[in-house]
């Protein structure tokens, strides 16, 4: 991954995130490299290309289709209400991530144990960077006092999680791959269900499963990376919420003290930095930024 | 008895078992992990494993909510 510093006097302009270089005489089509014709239109373009296409975006910006394409542009030709196909996302993901990187992400497998608060936001974050698999566990339907946090919908009232989950990952990411386990855990059945795994990410409600949770892991499960919760309630300090290495691909989010009670209620902004702290560990242990078990 | 607990040397009085030890933290034995010189305990044997001294304890305890 190259990435361009263009300098212009007398201000320094620094590119911010992954940039293809391109040759000279070529432009970016909806993320793939694409030959300049001098003189074409972005509208030119979208007619050879894509004509069902009635979006322009030209260098990050909505352009109309007389707009002159410039050597080494990036265009985005986008048909409203569109479906992606599993390829389109693959190469949207592939140009956002780095190939590499995207194919370890899409290569992987967790499992997140309780959609509430914490899971139904883990799981928004692994499906629209494209995890590879993901094993969805809840035994539980949505209620109205789920909406003030968890990642559901008011039509989805009465619904399981497992299945109201699903349908919105799938908005996100039509080419996820998902396994909804619908049963209500006991400890015992955790190394049956989870032991094949690359990382469990445990988001459960009850203090009780999370020990448990811990426990099997540490004692029946020593290949699995886990990332677990203790501790977001209220809307106390950002930086007390913090992720802590208890050994080698056995991880803890949370402050450690505060306990969802009468008057310290969860509430989706704190209890989605626990959330995003335990996704994004995830994700580095499965690029091997952080340590697995030994 | 003088054991470590997280890393820290504690004193307990009049402690034997690891049900105890909790006890005297006041942790309710459902919401812990409890490693006893790197074993995992499980919660069945909390009440008949013994403390010895100088033994290492690792006690993780959760609290609710997510």
């Amino acid at each position: 991954m190259i990435v361009r510093f263009l300098t212009i006097q007398p201000f320094l302009h620094i590119a911010t995130q992954a940039e293809t270089y391109l040759e000279p005489g070529m432009i970016l089509l909806n993320e793939q490299e694409y030959p300049f014709t001098p003189g074409q239109t972005i509208g030119e373009l979208a007619a050879a290309c894509k004509p069902a296409a009635d979006i322009f975006i030209l260098n990050g910006f909505p352009a109309q289709s007389g707009t002159l394409i410039q050597d080494g542009d990036s265009c985005s030709l986008i048909e409203r209400g569109a479906k992606l196909t599993d390829n389109e996302i693959d190469a949207l993901l592939s140009a956002r991530h780095t190939p590499g990187i995207h194919q370890q992400i899409r290569t992987s497998t967790i499992a997140i144990l309780g959609l509430g608060g914490l899971g139904s936001a883990v799981a928004g974050a692994m499906a629209k960077i494209g995890i590879g698999k993901m094993l969805l566990s809840d035994y539980d339907v949505v209620e109205p006092s789920n909406l003030n946090r968890q990642h559901y919908f008011v039509d989805q009232i009465g619904m399981l999680k497992t299945s109201a989950l699903q349908e919105n990952l799938l908005r996100m990411n039509p080419s996820l791959s998902l396994q909804l386990i619908e049963e209500q855990l006991t400890e015992s059945r955790l190394p049956e269900l989870f032991s094949k795994v690359d990382v469990l990410i445990e988001c459960f409600d009850t203090p009780v499963m999370k020990a448990a949770t811990l426990r099997s892991v540490l004692s029946k499960m020593v290949d699995v990376a886990y990332v677990g919760s203790s501790g977001m309630a209220g809307f106390g300090e950002n930086n007390t919420i913090v992720t802590r290495m208890l050994r080698p691909g056995v991880y803890i989010v949370g402050d450690a003290i505060s306990e969802a009670a009468p008057g310290m209620g969860l509430m989706a902004p704190r209890v989605g930095i626990a959330a995003h702290h335990q996704a994004n560990q995830a994700l580095r242990i499965l690029l091997g930024e952080a340590p697995k078990r030994n | 008895m003088n054991i470590t607990l997280n890393g820290n040397t504690k004193s307990f009085q009049e402690i034997s078992t690891i049900s105890d030890l909790l006890h005297s933290l006041e942790l309710s034995p459902g919401t812990v992990v409890v490693e006893l010189n790197t074993t995992i305990i499980q919660p069945d044997f909390y009440s008949s494993t013994t403390l010895a001294e100088s033994d290492q304890v690792e006690i993780i305890r959760f609290v609710g909510g997510g």
